[in-house]
């Protein structure tokens, strides 16, 4: 037997593929409000991965599958034979639940009560961490609409807490373009305070090195951001290395296709697909979001991949 | 305890350089928790499983391939994947300067404190004064523990930071999508959600807002390993209010009658 890594993330693995799970699994699906007008709305991730994700496979180029194992050899789990624990010392262990998780806060799991309204320029983008977009269910439109148009009216971020897969966020509820986002934020103590360390500042500023530095900065001045500075080139320079070995035809290897071994991209499409189909109504149906799902994605099996977000409570940010 | 570097590196203007230190400005206090087998409770394993033999693939023979159609993968090859690694630097180039504000937040990633190292303050000093007297934050380019980074580099509080930023792919812009379209809006039910917002409004206070739930983990916790029962509630969704105008008056008069604090109390 092989030497194994031990599992780097701290999470279960994903749900077997059923019938209920679909492209949108694994996004939060509760209800904004604000007063007493809730809004039912489905929360999608602005964040995709871009990278191009390499494939694992084996020696004669079969798609390999990470599987999880325990003290018998060779024997791989299901994921009923998994369970989440908490090390409490060393090698023991308090094994928690998903119930039990949702459970210790039932009303903030399904609530983002917007009951402060702060200047969204008061809040130091340093705090963002992850945005999402909202998508009201059709029925909630004109609630949508009118908190946004309120919200962007008067130059206000509406803030909240809530427990979205065992993890407790702040957000600030963002409006713009008729749109709401959600930028979840760093608690307080999660970012750490200058004075924590120790930066020396006590050096005096010499006003002819300032200067210096203003021309050289004037000389490389540009009046905004030009997003080329911020392709990954890394990723262009794998593909086109990619590129070139497949039109010489060298490595290139039958690959077989198994439902579960669809490619990320196929993903991306369906989430905008999905995006776009909420907000312009380009689907009829009244149905929650939680309960529709792109028509495109409707037969296809969910991929093989894990959750992109941690499902156990303050899993680590690699 | 004073919090210590977590990397070096130079900042570079130009011909000016900058020698610093890099610090996390994030903590983490999450629980962590452990994958394991229900039947012994012991932690997993993991490995790289063929599906068609069920055996495990040693990491040493495990290719890497992508798939660039739905039938064919190009092999890459470890010496290749090594040669697409950026090179080892302490540079930190900075490459453009923008007004302050013009890198959006949605590209923003994770920020870190610098620091000048040695005896760099003096050109520390200099160069964070230029960037506040400039109203600019710079672009900066950097290779740190084998990848390459973008990063908004600019003045908190008086001390510079650098915030690594996402990549263009990574993001779905705001702009891409479009905008929730429907007949004109209600004017009274404007100037009702209006009055409503401005009687919820109050600064940004960011010590306001706890991770009470991270408490109530723990407390989880703690009950089960004792072997007690924990008490939990159940998820319920709050009934909808069918009427908007309705539910918007009714804010407002519950909002008048409630003393401020209790309405912005949070769940």
């Amino acid at each position: 037997m092989p030497p194994r890594k031990p599992p780097k993330a701290e999470e279960p693995p994903a749900p077997p593929p059923t019938a209920e799970t679909s492209v949108v699994r694994g996004f939060w699906t509760g209800n904004i409000s604000f007063g007493l007008v809730s809004i039912p709305v489905t929360l999608i991730s602005a964040r995709r991965s871009g990278r191009a994700s390499l494939r694992m496979l084996a020696p004669d180029g079969t798609q390999l599958r990470r599987r999880y194992f325990g003290a018998q050899e060779g024997v791989a789990l299901e994921n009923s034979d998994i369970v989440r624990g908490y090390e409490f010392e060393k090698d023991r262990f308090v094994v928690v639940t998903d119930e039990e998780l949702e459970g210790v806060a039932p009303k903030l799991s399904q609530e983002i009560d917007l009951s402060r309204f702060v200047p969204l320029a008061d809040i130091d983008p340093m705090r963002f961490e992850h945005g999402y977009f909202l998508i009201p269910s059709k029925r909630a439109l004109k609630a949508y609409r009118l908190l946004a148009a309120t919200m962007e009216e008067r130059g206000r971020a509406g803030m909240a807490t809530f427990v979205m897969r065992g993890k407790q966020y702040l957000v600030a509820i963002i409006a713009r373009a008729g749109l709401l986002r959600a930028e979840t934020l760093r608690f307080d103590d999660e970012l750490r305070s200058i004075a924590e360390l120790e930066i020396d500042k006590s050096a005096a500023v010499d006003a002819p090195a300032v200067e210096a530095f203003a021309r050289r900065i004037e000389e490389l001045r540009a009046a905004s951001l030009d997003t080329r500075d911020l392709e990954d080139t890394h990723t262009q320079r794998l593909l086109e290395l990619i590129e070139k070995k497949r039109n010489a035809g060298k490595d290139v290897v039958a690959a077989a296709v198994t439902p579960h071994e669809e490619s990320v991209d196929a993903k991306i499409v369906d989430l905008m697909e999905y995006l776009k189909n909420s907000i312009t109504g380009g689907d009829a149906s009244a149905e929650t979001p939680s309960r529709k799902r792109p028509r495109s994605a409707q037969h296809k099996a969910p991929t093989s991949r894990q959750p992109k977000k941690p499902r156990a409570p303050r899993t680590p940010r690699s | 305890m004073a919090v210590r570097a977590m990397w070096k590196g130079v900042l570079r203007v130009a011909d000016a350089s900058v020698p610093i230190k890099l610090y996390s400005a994030i903590q983490d206090h999450d629980i962590h928790f452990r994958l394991l087998h229900r039947t012994d409770l012991t932690p997993v394993t993991q490995a790289m499983v063929h599906p068609g033999t069920n055996e495990v693939v040693s990491h040493d023979k495990v290719q890497r391939g992508y798939q660039v159609s739905p039938g064919e993968i190009v092999l890459l090859k470890p010496e290749e994947l090594d040669s697409l690694t950026p090179e080892e630097s302490r540079d930190i180039a900075l490459t453009r300067f923008v007004p302050v504000g013009a890198i959006d937040a949605q590209w923003y990633d994770r920020p870190y404190y610098l620091g000048p190292d040695q005896d760099a303050g003096a050109a520390y000093g200099a160069l964070t004064a230029a960037l506040e007297r400039g109203k600019v934050e710079g672009l900066a380019h950097w290779v740190m523990r084998k990848k390459a980074y973008v990063g908004a580099l600019r003045v908190h509080a008086g001390v510079l930071v650098l915030v690594s930023l996402r990549h263009t792919e990574e993001v779905v812009a705001i702009e891409s999508l479009e905008t929730p379209e429907g007949p004109a809006l209600d004017k009274k039910e404007l100037v009702m959600a209006q009055q409503l917002m401005a009687m919820l409004e109050e600064d940004f206070d960011p010590t306001a807002y706890r991770d009470e739930y991270r408490d109530q983990v723990m407390t989880l916790i703690d009950t089960k390993r004792r072997g007690q029962k924990p008490k939990l509630g159940l998820v319920k969704t709050k009934p909808r209010a069918g009427n908007l105008k309705a539910a918007l008056a009714e804010s407002l008069r519950t909002a008048q009658r409630k003393p401020r604090e209790k309405l912005s109390a949070s769940a």
